[in-house]
């Protein structure tokens, strides 16, 4: 049979993508620019096709603590929002965390701070790669450069949630969000039964039959000792997801003597770059973390003894160029470029930019 | 006549309900809280459903509740347990969803949940422990603090024109439409007490009858925050907070 493809927004993908997947509940508030992906459910009503809960919160606040209570039940629940939105779960994130629950979260990003503006940005990188709650936490982070892989990301980060027992984080933006292309849907899966997620997750509160010890979902440990423990347990799971689930992509890597690092919506400019600089015979290459957090440092660190110099492109003000400068250890040239406030930039600016701040450095 | 004579099965009169485990609580001299979880307990048992019940503890003295009843639970973060509880109901239909919550976080920091909660009518029992008064954090000002009533953060008692009114939430709740069964009860009696089971079981079996949120508070005492003797505080408890805080359904839909 021929691949199903379809038109349609990067949030709507997701939206099709989290029914499709067999996600067990969706908890959300509406912000633009990702209102399509609670609007597109309830269009769907996928409670009567998959069983899958769909609900519209009373704030942020309360759709990530929803989301703490789905997943404390073992189930697969997500939830969305846009920046503003995004600060608000914070203390949820950390509360997930803290208790090691695995979930879903998509971050359409706007440009802030504060209530700022609509318009794309991805100027929450620090938010979400360095902490955003309190506490020593990480967030599996993915960062999708099309509405192809805002579809795929959604089982990706399920999965991942799942295999580490920690929240996982689609990292998007209003670009992705909002742009229409063509998408391959995943096939349908069975939701899991009560049985299943008994199996799969026995921590998980299903009510406590007899013989068993009670399961408390919790992220409270007075005693610190205990609470020490904790916490070398989440840094040993980070430690392994940080060996083992490093993803990016090289485009025209293979010759560079000059690298553009961008994520997301960034990275599709900079590929028009990477052919632009080429044409005018500079041998460009780009790098696009897929995984922001865990950061691909390895191979960024490999580069940096081939290539010349290096220009992490970012709609914000310079963030993830502070973990390229901690890869590339001094070796070579890091410079940022970026632009603020929803302004989105040109390949052609972005090649200015790199003459400008890296080759003519030498 | 030797004490083993005397304990003996068919000389029992009281038990400890089989929910309650050992551990020593935490709980003051004289705290409700005792009291108000053996009932929950006992509800929980007489209904047959020690295996399809699942807690949700609060920020606040109770947030150790967890330790003393045998049941699964989710510690949720402060003033969220009811959006906690509405996803655990929703996606678990077949299990019975209960919040036990304090003041602070209920009637304060967790208002929008409670409300929302309850107005959609979210299955399930929000337990409400109402001792006018912070007790885990030592003893400031809650929103149900009494006009007058001294505490760590209205040294001098609460003044209206400074802090406002004490909040009566349950009235607040029982005008919503999504609430089926809104009541204030107390433990300081043994009649009280017995009162007070009824009300957490018809809570209870509304949640799994698909009747909407039900809302049992207990107006309590706090001899810590209050800086008085469990005599003294019952006493007090009957005097102040009765007349503000009424006992006895707000709403009760059959």
């Amino acid at each position: 049979m021929a691949e199903e493809l379809n038109l349609m927004k990067g949030n709507e993908a997701v939206a099709h993508a989290a029914i499709r997947y067999g996600t067990d509940g969706y908890f959300g508030y509406p912000i633009t620019p990702q209102s399509e992906i609670l609007e597109t459910l309830m269009a769907e009503m996928p409670w009567e096709k998959t069983g899958m809960v769909v609900l519209q919160a009373e704030s942020e606040v309360a759709a990530i603590n929803m989301i703490y209570g789905g997943a404390a039940s073992g189930k697969r629940v997500m939830t969305s929002s846009s920046s503003p939105g995004i600060s608000l779960k914070q203390e949820g994130i950390s509360y997930l965390a803290g208790a090691d629950l695995p979930c879903l979260i998509v971050n359409v990003m706007r440009g802030g701070p504060g209530l700022g503006t609509i318009q794309p940005s991805q100027a929450d990188y620090f938010q979400t790669v360095k902490g955003g709650g309190h506490g020593d936490y990480r967030l599996i982070t993915l960062a999708p450069s099309s509405v192809q892989e805002m579809a795929d990301f959604v089982s990706l980060g399920f999965d991942l949630a799942f295999t580490y027992s920690n929240p996982c984080m689609i990292l998007s933006d209003g670009i992705i969000g909002q742009m229409m292309e063509k998408v391959a849907l995943p096939p349908y899966r069975k939701r899991k039964t009560e049985a299943e997620i008994r199996e799969e997750s026995p921590w998980a509160v299903q009510g406590k039959p007899k013989g068993r010890r009670p399961n408390i979902v919790t992220s409270l440990e007075l005693d610190p000792a205990i609470m020490e423990e904790n916490n070398n347990r989440f840094q040993a799971k980070y430690k392994k997801i940080e060996e083992a689930e490093v993803r990016y992509e090289e485009f025209h890597c293979e010759d560079a003597e000059y690298l553009l690092v961008a994520f997301g919506s960034a990275a599709r400019i900079c590929q028009k770059t990477v052919e632009l600089a080429r044409l005018e015979g500079i041998k460009l290459g780009l790098l696009r973390p897929i995984t922001l957090w865990p950061f691909p440092k390895e191979i960024i660190k490999t580069y940096a003894h081939k290539v010349k110099g290096m220009l992490s492109v970012e709609l914000n003000a310079g963030q993830m160029v502070e973990d390229v400068r901690l890869a590339v250890n001094g070796k070579i040239r890091v410079e940022h470029f970026g632009r603020l406030g929803g302004i989105v930039f040109t390949p052609d600016e972005i090649l200015v930019a790199l003459k400008e701040k890296i080759i003519q450095h030498g | 006549m030797e004490l083993t004579d005397i304990i003996k099965p068919e000389n029992l009169v009281y038990d400890k309900p089989e929910l309650m485990n050992n551990n020593p609580m935490h709980y003051c001299p004289g705290c409700s809280h005792g009291v108000i979880h053996k009932l929950i307990a006992e509800v929980i048992a007489d209904m047959g459903m020690e295996e399809k019940t699942i807690g949700i503890s609060p920020v606040g003295c109770a947030v150790f509740a967890y330790n003393y009843l045998d049941i699964d639970w989710v510690e949720a973060a402060h003033g969220r347990a009811p959006a906690v509880a509405t996803a655990l109901k929703r996606l678990n239909k077949d299990k019975m969803i209960f919040t036990y919550q304090g003041d602070g976080d209920l009637a304060a920091i967790g208002t929008a949940e409670t409300i929302h909660a309850s107005n959609r009518g979210e299955n399930i029992v929000i337990v409400f422990v109402n001792n006018a008064i912070y007790g885990m954090t030592g003893g400031q000002m809650a929103p149900t603090t009494l006009e007058g009533m001294p505490t760590s953060t209205c040294p001098y008692g609460r003044d209206i024109a400074l802090n406002g009114y004490p909040l009566k939430i349950s009235n607040i709740l029982a005008l919503l439409d999504g609430t089926c069964y809104v009541t204030r009860q107390s433990v300081e009696t043994a009649a009280a007490v017995r009162k007070a089971k009824k009300s957490l079981r018809k809570a209870f079996e509304n949640s799994m009858l698909g009747k909407g949120t039900s809302i049992v508070e207990f107006v309590s005492t706090c001899s810590s925050g209050w800086k008085m003797t469990p005599t003294q505080s019952n006493n007090w408890m009957t005097e102040h907070m009765f007349p503000f805080y009424p006992l006895g359904d707000l709403k009760n839909v059959e």
